[in-house]
């Protein structure tokens, strides 16, 4: 993907986060993405959670597909390592670096083409398997490189540019990782910074898989009348299911009182997730109370955003193989060869 | 019931080969093994070739073991000794005795006249009576007939029933009432054998002291020790027979010596992918965050790991491959074996790609080749295939005790540390190449000097993306070079070219103990032939240098298109018209019969 280095110009009077970084330092290559594009929005929130969360750039692993989200992986953290794939093929890579070293922070970039079809398998293996990692789908209900075809999250009845309909049934990446027993769900619009930021801050801080499903309008094939995943239509349909506050650990909690609405979920971490603005009978943590919500709301045609589903006990990949606190590619090799000595029991003598 | 032909039939010590014909799932292979385990600590080298069925129970299975004192112990085609077990398949199995030969059945029944051969001496043995009488419960007594059946032959074959106590001893070590139960029925049919037949017959096994210092093992466990050995991490496979048993034997070794004693901990980590797919990126994914990572698979693997192994290959990713070959297009025969994946691992992926190959031809070799492909893969940064086969992977071999060189250091190949880092300054992904074509690579969790985007999108050779023609092809160019490079790494062939013949076999893999034979017996027949095994590809100097100095070259293969022979021909100058083919592709491993049926004619023209 063509990317432009940006200037490097730095204004000093730039907030600078524990490491000393200002978010310009977590910044990557100039977007050549058509302007106005949800997706630049999302690297953007990506980029203010990443600085928040101070983490050394070389730390974080981006990884992505093919796609015009799987792009943006190239967008912010020029200092950390990307790996830009094949179409679909990113679960199965990021598992992979994840096995080999389990302190890094993994980012996936997907998209709804990326992770709802040509994907699709490896994703919901992914869940399986609650790999550690931040799994963003850039999700627009369309194939924006080869030129507005539908994906397979176009909701039934859209219309592409030229008005034709789409007559088979979107998946819902939400949907889908409450059945396959993900850990955490949450869905956000590219168009709402101040609610993905924190939503990200949370999903890195997750103890397994961080679905974040953002509806990141394409300018170019499906912002027209008739499209369901246009700006438009988004922002009149959205409905925040919660309001999430992403509390550090290093932050004191005020009040452990629980007040009306308000649900406080503490993370593996020990930062704290805070739901406000709480329908009554939602619970983040009760994946039952989630699905009825969510059925109930789809059928009253609503986009419903905000951090939907956590669950911070479940296992994950590493604590299921009991594989070494010390990332496997670190363990020095006298540990791993046996030696001739046990060679001696090998074969049948 | 010793018919004239029989008795007047060669003494065959040593040398002669059985087939036992059996219905799958019923616990024969418990006891063909036993057969073959007591040969071997007999000291005579045998060779058991299981033929199984892509099925759970009921199918025919057959299994061949040769007894050879010369060690030419390849599948031989023809069957001394027949054990008909198998109703479904008695008249296939009768008519491939050879003449003066012997066949064993179960006489409870009665055979059908019809399937009688006057040429062949028949022994009934009422195997399901007599286990039916001792034995209760239906599942015991069918496992015990099969034991009972290698009571028979031990009797017959003259196999040291001590040997034999001593096997059921250490197989069933604390397991008592198992223990006597197969004592009980081997001796049933033991005695049977020696109440009421002449043995042991001519062909039979007499105490000889050429298997010391040998084990018998398969070659998909000796590969998993490899990974082990070479210091793998992480694997990642999806099941497919037959390399199956690698990753069971890997994780198995792994809880062995892989759980760290003071924590509990595992240094390894063993992942079951939802296809081949994800196991390749997963491998490719590991290897690219610095771990030495494998997956093990066949032929339908390959194909699907096509895209992927294109991407490790342009975007100079390590990855190790095993290939353990079975019979195709397509699913093919699941459990028989080609070498078939020649040519769709040597240029694997779409687009302009050219692969590490590494061809075991043993179990030992499978062990060694692990360790140098994960050393191959890092140093060169490609992905490398090892092409086993089924016949290698799945039967157990007589083959040297492994060994293991304590003081082994793991070729990383070229990783920048922080501190290199630092010094350099400025880092360019596959800039500077060394003599051998490699750059340095650079691990996530390091430094951010190192960061880089890898990608299987057009890059130059800073890393970064581009659609500039000469930026583009001087990266694929610099991958053809260190391809050309790596030929000199890669385990130099075997050649035996002391007959300084103008005939050359070539070979590969599997079939080498086929030819070796085949060359003995062309000897006997005044037929001098060198021959050569390659081990690698790309192919090396001592490749060229054989089919240069040899005026026909004979390629001997188990595959319909001369795989093998066209990857000589467009990879080495050698002339086309210089190369002929022997090709077996029916499922079976090669037998020397095959190779001097093949070569006969070109010495006859």
């Amino acid at each position: 993907m063509p990317s432009i280095r940006k200037p490097g110009v730095t204004h000093p009077g730039l907030a600078r986060n524990a490491l000393g970084l200002t978010i310009r330092d977590y910044e990557g290559g100039m977007s050549t993405l058509c302007a106005g594009c949800g997706h630049d929005s999302v690297t953007a929130a990506i980029t203010q959670a990443l600085w928040e969360t101070g983490t050394p750039l070389h730390m974080i692993a981006k990884l992505s597909g093919i796609g015009c989200s799987a792009k943006t992986a190239a967008y912010f953290a020029g200092g950390a390592h990307g790996f830009n794939g094949a179409h679909g093929r990113m679960p199965p890579i990021a598992t992979g670096a994840s096995a080999a070293n389990r302190d890094l922070l993994c980012i996936g970039i997907s998209g709804d083409g990326d992770s709802l079809s040509i994907g699709l398998g490896h994703l919901g293996h992914l869940v399986r398997r609650n790999v550690r990692m931040l799994y963003v789908i850039e999700n627009n209900g369309v194939y924006g490189l080869t030129k507005g075809q539908f994906s397979a999250s176009a909701d039934y009845g859209s219309t592409t540019k030229r008005g034709d309909a789409n007559r088979l049934q979107p998946i819902d990446p939400i949907f889908l990782g409450l059945s396959l027993g993900a850990t955490f769900l949450a869905r956000g619009f590219s168009g709402d910074k101040r609610q993905l930021v924190p939503i990200l801050r949370a999903a890195m801080a997750h103890h397994g898989l961080a679905i974040v499903d953002v509806i990141s309008p394409c300018v170019t094939f499906n912002d027209h009348e008739g499209s369901t995943k246009s700006y438009l239509f988004t922002r009149q349909h959205d409905v925040q299911m919660t309001v999430t506050d992403f509390v550090p650990p290093e932050h004191e909690i005020a009040a452990t009182i629980p007040a009306a609405g308000v649900i406080s979920v503490p993370m593996h971490d020990g930062a704290t997730l805070r739901f406000r603005n709480v329908p009554e009978g939602y619970d983040p943590t009760d994946r039952t109370a989630v699905l009825e919500h969510l059925t109930a709301a789809r059928g009253r045609g609503e986009i419903v955003t905000g951090l939907l589903y956590i669950d911070e006990h479940a296992s994950d990949l590493h604590e299921l193989g009991n594989t070494s606190v010390q990332p496997l590619a670190q363990v020095p090799y006298e540990k791993l060869c046996p030696g001739s000595a046990a060679l001696a029991g090998v074969g049948f003598h | 019931m010793v018919s004239e032909i029989a008795a007047a039939a060669r003494p065959k010590v040593n040398d002669f080969t059985i087939k036992l014909a059996n219905v799958n799932g019923t616990g024969s292979s418990s006891a063909n093994n036993l057969l073959m385990r007591a040969i071997f600590r007999m000291g005579v080298p045998v060779s058991g070739k299981n033929l199984f069925p892509s099925n759970i129970q009921g199918l025919p299975t057959w299994y061949e073991i040769r007894v050879n004192k010369d060690g030419h112990v390849a599948r031989a085609r023809e069957y001394d000794v027949m054990v008909a077990m198998n109703g479904q398949t008695y008249a296939q199995d009768i008519a491939e005795v050879e003449k003066g030969g012997y066949l064993m059945y179960d006489s409870s029944w009665p055979l059908d006249r019809a399937l009688i051969r006057e040429d062949v001496t028949y022994f009934g043995v009422p195997l399901a009576e007599m286990c039916n009488d001792a034995f209760k419960g239906p599942r015991e007594r069918i496992l015990m007939k099969n034991i009972a059946c290698a009571g028979a032959l031990v009797a017959l074959l003259g196999i040291d029933m001590d040997v034999i106590a001593q096997l059921l001893t250490e197989q069933f070590a604390g397991k008592e009432k198992l223990r006597a139960s197969n004592q009980l029925a081997l001796r049933l049919g033991h005695d049977f054998a020696v109440e009421h037949f002449e043995h042991p017959l001519p062909c039979r096994v007499e105490t000889m002291d050429a298997t010391r210092g040998s084990i018998l093992i398969d070659g998909n466990t000796a590969a998993a020790l490899g990974c082990v050995y070479a210091g793998a991490t992480v694997a990642a496979w999806y099941p497919i027979t037959p390399s199956t048993s690698l990753m069971d034997a890997f994780a198995k070794y792994c809880a062995k010596f892989r759980r760290d004693p003071e924590t509990g901990r595992n240094n390894y980590l063993v992942i079951q992918a939802e296809d081949e797919l994800a196991a390749i990126g997963m491998v490719l994914g590991a290897s690219w965050a610095g771990a030495r990572a494998f997956t093990s698979t066949s032929g339908p693997g390959i194909s699907l790991m096509q895209e992927l192994l294109g991407l490790g290959y342009y975007a100079e990713v390590p990855a190790v491959v095993f290939d353990v070959q079975r019979t195709g297009p397509s699913t093919g025969m699941p459990t028989r074996v080609q070498q078939a994946d020649i040519l769709s691992c040597a240029y694997a992926s779409h687009g302009d790609t050219k692969h590490l190959l590494l061809f075991p031809a043993d179990p030992a070799e499978c062990f060694e080749m692990a360790v140098q492909a994960f050393d191959l893969a890092e140093h060169f940064q490609t992905p490398v295939f090892v092409l086993s086969d089924l016949d290698i992977g799945m039967n157990d071999w007589v083959c040297p005790a492994l060994e293991w060189d304590d003081s082994y250091t793991p070729d990383r190949g070229r990783v920048l540390d922080a501190d290199e880092l630092r010094e350099l300054g400025v880092y360019h992904r596959f800039e500077p190449a060394d003599a051998e074509s490699v750059a340095a690579r650079t691990l996530p969790g390091v430094s951010e000097l190192g960061a880089y985007f890898t990608r299987g999108s057009g890059h130059g050779s800073d890393g970064g993306y581009t659609e500039r023609p000469g930026e583009y092809q001087e990266v694929v160019d610099r991958l053809a070079r260190k391809h050309t490079a790596a030929a000199e790494h890669m385990p130099a062939p075997v050649v035996d070219d002391s007959a300084h013949a103008a005939i050359g076999i070539v070979t590969v893999g599997s079939c080498e103990l086929a030819v070796r034979e085949a060359v003995d017996l062309l000897k006997e027949r005044g037929i001098a032939v060198d021959h050569m095994r390659v081990r690698g590809f790309p192919f090396g100097s001592a490749v060229r240098a054989f089919l240069d100095t040899h005026d026909t070259i004979v390629v001997v293969e188990l595959n319909r298109d001369a795989q093998l022979r066209t990857l000589l021909t467009m990879e080495t100058p050698v002339p086309k018209e210089k190369l002929h083919s022997v090709l077996v592709y029916g499922g079976y491993p090669m037998s020397a019969q095959d190779v001097v049926d093949g070569v006969m004619p070109l010495v006859e023209a």
